[in-house]
């Protein structure tokens, strides 16, 4: 896989729903289109939400993992 | 906001044998078997009736507000009755003009910070242990969503008559408040939007 060049890194960690994604929102909000921006969260449930938001908004979803209880997504803004 | 769209698939329409009967009749139109999907759609959007000043339904309404507008949609809420008072402005203690007025809010204080909930308050133990709980599980308050909120560009509607009866004038609500209006307007918004709720 090709090395992605991160934009912004969001540390939601700690953080429950819906600030995971509503920090990551704003985070996007002062980005060009095309960032990528780098999400790790611990809340459980961001999983299905960080895949919902982005259908819903159209970011792409480049990544989704776990690692020990901790999540992280890369997105790329649309 | 910029207008964010769903890639929709094209969703063929189910047949109506009637309809097909009928088409089969000299003279009579064919049916529209597959509408074409509008090419520029609005922008979706949800509109929340937030009717309650309670811990347990303001905290929902902000939550979807903000997760609404997070996710690019247009959101209003309609700020009506005792869901009027979360959004009474910091340091104002009394409001009103007459005393009725002013007993009601000096029995439910106005404020964010100042919620209740509807049920096993008791007396203001039930909202300090949601709040301990709340700080404990990482949860955001119902100031830093209303904060998240109106960064975000979700538009609070306060009603009218409701601001009329509690006696809360314009200057007694946050700042960043939209125009007051009333029943029709809530009526017409909610009945154009994807989505609308009464919390």
């Amino acid at each position: 896989m090709a090395l992605i060049e991160i934009t912004q890194l969001v540390d939601a960690r700690g953080q429950s729903c819906p600030m995971p994604i509503v920090r990551t929102a704003q985070a996007m909000k002062t980005l060009p289109s095309g960032a990528v921006v780098e999400v790790v969260a611990t809340d459980p449930g961001s999983v299905k939400d960080f895949a919902a938001w982005c259908r819903s908004t159209g970011h792409q979803l480049v990544e989704s993992s776990s690692d020990t209880a901790v999540y992280r997504f890369v997105i790329r803004r649309k | 906001m910029t207008t964010e769209l769903i890639d929709r698939p094209a969703v063929a329409l189910p047949v109506d044998p009637l309809a097909h009967a009928l088409a089969d009749i000299d003279g009579w139109p064919e049916p529209v078997t597959n509408a074409p999907i509008e090419a520029e759609a609005k922008t979706k959007d949800l509109v929340i009736v937030n009717w309650s000043g309670e811990l347990d339904r303001v905290w929902p309404t902000l939550i979807l507000a903000s997760t609404a507008a997070a996710s690019g949609f247009r959101c209003r809420v309609f700020v009506t009755f005792w869901g009027l008072l979360p959004f009474v402005r910091d340091g104002v203690r009394i409001t009103g003009e007459n005393w009725m007025q002013r007993m009601l809010s000096f029995m439910q204080r106005p404020g964010i910070d100042h919620l209740r909930l509807s049920k096993m308050n008791f007396l203001g133990m039930g909202p300090w242990m949601i709040g301990r709980l709340r700080r404990q599980y990482g949860v955001a308050s119902p100031r830093e969503l209303l904060e998240a909120c109106q960064a975000l560009g979700v538009e609070f509607i306060p009603c009218q008559m409701s601001m009329d009866m509690f006696g809360i004038k314009r200057d007694d609500l946050i700042d960043g408040m939209a125009e007051p209006a009333g029943a029709a307007t809530a009526i017409e918004i909610m009945t154009e939007a994807n989505a609308s709720l009464f919390i």
